[in-house]
């Protein structure tokens, strides 16, 4: 694949491959809106507080904040896993507060790809079919989940391991796998659960470097970290502590040469990791 | 397109749905197969009791069928005074001259007579025997056989000579015929000929030590009055001879008799279920009680094994009614595999002994649709409450506490 010159903004806009458009005026994929999530007790207890985000298409954006600080209720929050308790939550433009369980259920399936810490494969299913599940519940039908699944594996460098179990795979190729699940239904937004809190340092920089190079090829990505370090390397940063943000970077500007991939034709698949001409993160 | 759009809401292809609720069968094939069990030693007791009674029975009515139907009896019933109405001695003749009638036997009771091993037996000690005077012909009427020697002729029925009846010969320790084997009868030696396999239409002759009627009246003081009866009559005149038996045998106090056919009684008695039927039919129902309770123990504990998974496919899209569909099918499954096997293990075992006792196999329809029935039901039920609790389990409970 070949990548052209950026030409107007108004490409950006495009949601290349992703079954959703977002008109360019910027309907954000994902509005959090003066959300508050609090918990029942004596006195309640705010996770979050009058949480205000906006996340535009093609960002990657690092999440961090110390334990207990709000940081994984927002991600649920994000991922419609939850609901919150006063605000509004808008996932391309829909109110998830006005949608009804199996909707959001839906949406989840369509619209939202999960990374966790723990990876959650299965381990009597195959590679292949572990990822095919990321599209189970799109109502889409075998033959066409694996084919895509083969897809998202070629994504993330692992269409060798096919038929092995999770089992056979090292931490990395699993975490690999977990990604290549997010992506195969190429939601509008990858939700990242500290991926490499359970990874050695050295495959933990290869998995950021492959998130990287996704958000590269125009994945909306959304990565929650109690480390710093990684929310660094972000083009954005949203610093969580005691349910407020405390500091946002705000959207990275169009210049970023990283975002300059989001510029490139509307293509139905992000780049793979050998055509591109993205920078190798060293790991 | 637009951000707008519709969400349609999506149901899981069957496919889908076989191969996710084996998901829990297939990893755990062990723990599957123990809580499959119950269910399907329930089901196969039961299957096998209800499939064992259907074979005997079906044995016992082809046999029945085997010997005839068209077999009746008439014998002497009570008098006004409360006596024995005795048949008169004309009574086979007569019954004998009967349309419809295609032979008459009888046999009579001898009064006073007892048999025994040796002379020096007690006399108290008569095992119930009843020595009876028999007709030459009685045996193919009884559709019974001689096991040893011979039944009685023309020139033995003069002669002081006993034919046992299966227990009788038991009863007196003689279970091979010796040349001049013999034993001590109404005060005398008769010698053996024969001995009879059971009769099954008449069991009276069972325990009965039979002799001519001439050597009965001659060494024995026989008075010569049939006591019962045996007759055939043609198979489509059967009620009609019924009808007119009493009469017949006994013109003057057609009352002092009682007319009977003894497949009829047969039949009623194969038909009539076994006490020990309802006592292991009790015993399966409660296996597979114990059963369910076993499945719906497992599901409960493999939802509760299975929170991340749960967590996990709700991230995927799953809502709460595919959690429910995807735990109750395996519940039901794991009931169907031992619905099944119990059925297999219950026709199996029937089989084996109905072929040991010569029986058709028969297990009724009910007995095997019902054990799969059951067993789906029983794995739907037991399966409800886990399915719903997994269903209820939240997304971020079941992903984020582990």
């Amino acid at each position: 694949m070949t990548h052209t010159p950026p030409p107007t903004p108004d490409n950006t806009a495009v949601a290349a491959g992703h079954g959703v458009a977002i008109d360019g005026a910027g309907v954000p994929v994902l509005d959090v809106d003066d959300v508050t999530r609090s918990y029942p007790g004596e006195p309640p207890i705010q996770a979050l507080r009058e949480v205000n985000l906006r996340i535009g298409q093609g960002e990657l954006v690092g999440v961090v904040g110390p334990s207990g600080s709000g940081k994984t209720t927002l991600l649920q929050l994000m991922g419609t896993l939850d609901r919150p308790t006063s605000g509004r939550l808008r996932i391309t433009g829909l109110d998830v507060a006005t949608m009804a369980d199996e909707d959001v259920a839906y949406l989840r399936a369509t619209r939202i790809g999960f990374i966790f810490q723990q990876f959650f494969l299965a381990e009597h299913a195959k590679v292949l079919d572990n990822v095919a599940d990321g599209l189970l519940y799109a109502g889409i039908p075998l033959k066409q989940r694996r084919e895509r699944a083969l897809d998202a594996l070629e994504l993330v460098g692992l269409a060798e391991r096919l038929h092995a179990r999770p089992t056979q795979l090292s931490g990395g190729q699993r975490q690999r796998v977990a990604i290549a699940r997010a992506l195969v239904g190429e939601p509008a937004i990858v939700l990242a659960d500290e991926p490499t809190g359970n990874l050695d340092q050295a495959t933990g920089q290869s998995i950021l470097a492959l998130i990287d190079q996704l958000h590269q090829a125009g994945s909306t990505i959304v990565v929650i970290t109690h480390d710093h370090a990684i929310a660094e390397r972000m083009p954005r940063k949203v610093e969580i502590i005691d349910g407020h943000i405390v500091a946002d970077t705000g959207p990275a500007a169009d210049t970023d040469p990283r975002r300059r991939a989001l510029a490139g034709p509307p293509t139905h698949e992000p780049q793979t990791a050998s055509g591109s001409p993205v920078r190798e993160e060293p790991s | 397109m637009t951000a707008t759009a519709t969400l349609s809401r999506r149901r899981l292809q069957l496919s889908d749905l076989t191969r996710l609720s084996t998901v829990g069968l297939r990893t755990r094939k062990l723990r599957t197969g123990l809580s499959a069990l119950g269910i399907a030693i329930g089901v196969g007791a039961i299957v096998a009791v209800l499939g064992l009674s259907a074979s005997s029975q079906s044995g016992l009515l082809a046999e029945i069928n085997q010997l005839g139907t068209n077999l009746l009896t008439v014998s002497n019933g009570q008098s006004f005074g409360g006596g024995t109405a005795e048949l008169p001695t004309s009574a086979p003749g007569m019954i004998g001259r009967i349309s419809g009638v295609q032979q008459a036997q009888s046999t009579g009771a001898v009064a006073g007579a007892n048999a025994f091993r040796t002379p020096y037996i007690p006399s108290v000690d008569t095992n119930g025997l009843t020595v009876q005077a028999a007709s030459l012909d009685l045996l193919p009427v009884l559709a019974a056989t001689v096991a040893q020697g011979h039944y009685l002729n023309a020139g033995t029925a003069q002669e002081p000579v006993v034919v046992l009846g299966a227990a009788a010969a038991e009863l007196l320790g003689i279970d091979r015929i010796y040349p001049g084997e013999r034993i001590w009868v109404g005060g005398q030696w008769f010698y053996v000929a024969g001995i009879l396999k059971p009769a099954v239409l008449a069991s009276a002759i069972d325990s009965s030590v039979l002799i001519g009627y001439p050597a009965a009246q001659k060494y024995l003081g026989f008075d010569g009055h049939p006591s019962i009866v045996y007759l055939r009559a043609k198979n489509d005149r059967v009620n009609v001879v019924d009808n007119l038996l009493a009469a017949t045998a006994n013109p003057e106090n057609p009352s002092g008799v009682s007319v009977s056919q003894p497949s009829s009684a047969l039949v009623a008695q194969a038909d009539a279920k076994s006490a020990l039927n309802g006592l292991f039919l009790g015993l399966g129902a409660v296996a597979l009680l114990v059963g369910a309770v076993g499945v719906a123990n497992i599901m409960i504990i493999s939802v509760l094994e299975r929170r991340s998974e749960i967590g996990l496919r709700r991230a995927l899209g799953a809502t709460k009614g595919h959690i429910r569909t995807q735990f109750l099918a395996e519940a039901v499954l794991l009931g169907l595999l031992g619905g099944t096997v119990g059925v297999a293990l219950g026709a199996a075992a029937t089989a084996v002994y109905a072929h040991t006792k010569h029986w058709a196999t028969v297990i009724p329809t009910e007995a095997w649709a019902g054990g799969i029935a059951a067993s789906l039901i029983i794995g739907a039920i037991a399966g409800l409450i886990p399915a719903l609790r997994a269903a209820r389990l939240s997304p971020t409970q079941a992903l984020w506490s582990v």
